[in-house]
């Protein structure tokens, strides 16, 4: 996880997108981008992991997801699990903490949801566990 | 029972050592109140009226009886401690939702409390806070005879895909699910933001019939079918839709209207479109993951029934049994899967203690039965009571000799001395009102356990607020606590149901006239059981009258015993 100091600005030809926009219709634009900046107005405020999510997960987009705005040490393992991979922290964060904060649920603690990138891997690898609903359906259908 | 694996046990302890790294840093000054206070939600701590309260899950009622010993030495070693308020201590309350409550642990002490618990694979997470909580089910889960498939494997897979769920820990507001796998609803699932319903089809495939939109709190709403049928590796993924939709279209401007039940009612068929269309791009998605049936089946021999089917024991001669010892099996004891089998419920309504309150003694009390008689398994029961389901019909007779001497055998399940109440006024910060006095009225007017048999099968559902913890809208008669002028007033309704067969499918209340005063309520429901038992047909239960005769000849009736209110009414 990258940390962006707070008193800076963002790097030049950063996306910013509001909470509220709607990631899959600005797809175009964002492919564009090599970094988009996701908004948590208030830290509370959830909307913007599922907006990463769908940046990862429907747009299969891979450039930087920037976490802006209240953004806690506390919220860390939350952004990483849903594919943001930069952070600017709340002025009065510490960094440190951040750091600790992302060392609770790791190594070989295996969180029960796969993130995006565990579930891509796995459905590259054919895991003998996971299915894809594709395949899956598939061989519904086909059956 | 579901046993943890070593991964779930180390998760629960890794999330013990994060809870406390926030406290730590809570204490020392360098996490304030308003950032602490969302994290310390999602492990379970309050602070309350007078102290802080710990919510501890009991995924879907299933509880073994060395957790409940761990929790009566929480009640006993922590919930006493420097209240300084010469309150009763040492005790829990079991809620509703299949949770346990403390209500006098230090917030200095939570993080050692949470170590504890995860010493006996438990946990406080997500019983607070705007995100998935404890996943509820029917008490019977697993032994009920109209059982269609059991809901346990699904709802410990739902528990541990929604336990700390990045994308969703951070909703509009709450969000419960509850499962029944029966015919009969038991879990009142259309009272949820999502209710699932376990069926088969005609392929004799599993699945689900999904319900969005349940809830209480002051705008009452019955679930919308949303799906027919979810086949059951597709559920997680269904799910993962619906609270997709929620979490970027649910309203965050106001607390009142952020629950998905508001969504769902707003925008209608475009909400049901919207979490379709979202559900087939994740099948479209090759990432996309199906519960793979080893997983089922690894989860699903944890609920193999723990004795063999078919044991037909010799039966007790219950024929000269005591009057009071066949009232006993006739109201706490139930029909069971498994031939020479019983459920027995546990009654904690009692003079004397509020409903659903048990002291650390109790717990001891209850486990030790859990171990003697049924192979040391207990429910939490929505209702508020424990129940034991794995007892021998030949050990009916020493259980409830037992029972009765540990005070557990009270016969009134489903009568009106058996009513859910919350924590009300006493204890709760949110609160309007108190609930344990009406309760503690109620449980001495209707003492006579003749007269509770007479009046029958009846839910009277009490909550201190409009928040609805104690389900007053579900309530055959219901009490809601309300605050005028800065005084406790009680509204009351009749004709609610939660969806159990008794009242049929789930419906909300009618409000009885204007609030009484808190010393008018024992009479005014005493005067709405009068109209019953004076206008009942033969057979007829009291919601059933209820419905039928609609509102006008109770609120005759509460307004004659009005004393208070009775001038504001003339007016």
């Amino acid at each position: 996880m990258q940390f962006i100091d707070p008193h800076h600005e963002l790097p030049e030809g950063t996306l910013r997108l509001a909470n509220t926009d709607d990631v899959l219709a600005r797809a175009e634009q964002i492919r564009a981008h090599d970094r988009v900046a996701l908004d948590f107005p208030k830290w509370t405020d959830g909307r913007a992991y599922s907006q990463a999510v769908l940046l990862r997960g429907r747009l299969r987009w891979g450039g930087d997801i920037v976490a802006t705005g209240e953004v806690l040490a506390d919220m860390l393992p939350l952004l990483r699990r849903c594919g943001f991979t930069a952070v600017r922290l709340r002025a009065d964060q510490d960094i440190r903490t951040a750091e600790r904060a992302l060392g609770f649920f790791d190594g070989e603690l295996r969180p029960y949801q796969a993130s995006h990138a565990e579930r891509a891997e796995r459905a590259e690898r054919g895991h003998g566990l996971v299915r894809s609903a594709r395949r899956d359906r598939d061989t519904r259908e086909a059956a | 029972m579901y046993r943890y694996t070593e991964q779930d046990r180390r998760f629960v302890h890794a999330r013990a050592a994060q809870y406390r790294d926030q406290l730590e840093r809570h204490l020392a000054g360098a996490l304030s109140a308003d950032d602490f206070r969302p994290l310390r939600l999602q492990n379970g701590w309050y602070v309350q009226r007078h102290a802080p309260m710990l919510r501890v899950a009991i995924p879907y009622g299933e509880l073994a009886s060395t957790q409940l010993r761990a929790l009566a030495r929480i009640a006993r070693e922590y919930d006493d401690r420097g209240s300084g308020f010469g309150a009763v201590t040492g005790f829990g309350h079991f809620t509703t939702r299949q949770n346990i409550q403390f209500n006098w642990i230090p917030l200095e002490r939570s993080a050692e409390v949470m170590e504890l618990l995860a010493g006996v694979d438990m946990h406080g997470i997500q019983t607070s806070g705007n995100c998935i909580r404890n996943i509820t089910s029917d008490a019977l889960a697993g032994i009920a005879p109209d059982e269609i498939v059991d809901p346990r494997p699904y709802c410990e897979i739902l528990r541990q895909w929604s336990t700390l769920h990045p994308e969703f820990a951070f909703l509009p507001r709450k969000f419960k699910i509850a499962v029944s796998g029966a015919r009969e609803d038991r879990a009142a699932i259309a009272w949820h933001d999502i209710g699932l319903q376990l069926l088969r089809n005609d392929a004799g495939d599993v699945g689900f019939r999904v319900l969005v939109g349940g809830g209480m709190g002051r705008t009452p709403v019955i679930a919308t079918p949303v799906a027919e049928f979810v086949r059951w590796d597709a559920i997680l993924v269904f799910i993962e839709a619906i609270v997709r939709v929620y979490n970027l279209f649910g309203r965050r401007d106001n607390a009142y209207k952020a629950r998905i039940k508001i969504l769902v009612k707003a925008e209608g068929q475009r909400f049901v479109d919207a979490v379709q269309r979202e559900f087939a791009a994740l099948l479209d998605d090759p990432t996309t993951t199906l519960v793979p049936q080893a997983e089922l089946d690894r989860v699903a021999a944890h609920f193999v029934a723990p004795v063999a089917s078919g044991f037909v024991p010799q039966r007790a001669p219950h024929g000269d049994a005591p009057p009071a010892f066949r009232r006993w099996l006739g109201r706490n004891v139930h029909a069971h899967r498994l031939s020479g089998y019983r459920a027995v419920t546990l009654s904690l309504k009692r003079a004397g203690q509020p409903p659903g309150d048990v002291t650390a003694e109790q717990m001891e009390g209850a486990a030790a039965l859990a171990e003697r008689y049924s192979l040391g398994e207990l429910r939490v029961t929505h209702e508020q009571n424990l129940l034991l389901p794995w007892v021998r019909e030949d050990q009916l007779a020493a259980l409830w000799v037992e029972a009765r001497e540990g005070g557990f055998a009270t016969p009134n399940i489903g009568l009106v001395t058996d009513m859910i109440a919350c924590p009300g006024g006493d204890l709760c910060a949110l609160a309007n009102a108190r609930s344990i006095p009406i309760a503690a009225a109620l449980t001495e007017r209707f003492a006579d356990l003749d007269e509770q048999h007479d009046i029958g099968d009846i839910d009277l559902h009490i909550s201190g607020c409009i928040n609805s913890c104690g389900h007053h809208h579900s309530g055959h008669i219901g009490v809601l606590g309300v605050d005028k002028d800065g005084s406790e007033w009680y509204q009351l309704t009749v004709g609610g149901g939660d969806g159990r067969d008794l009242a049929g499918a789930a419906q909300p209340g009618k409000v009885i006239g204007p609030s009484f005063a808190a010393d008018e309520v024992a009479d005014a429901i005493e005067a709405l059981i009068e109209v019953y038992l004076r206008d009942r047909l033969p057979g007829e239960r009291f919601v059933h009258t209820a419905r039928r005769l609609g509102v006008t000849p109770f609120r005759t009736a509460t307004d004659a015993v009005r004393r208070s209110t009775a001038t504001a009414l003339t007016e």
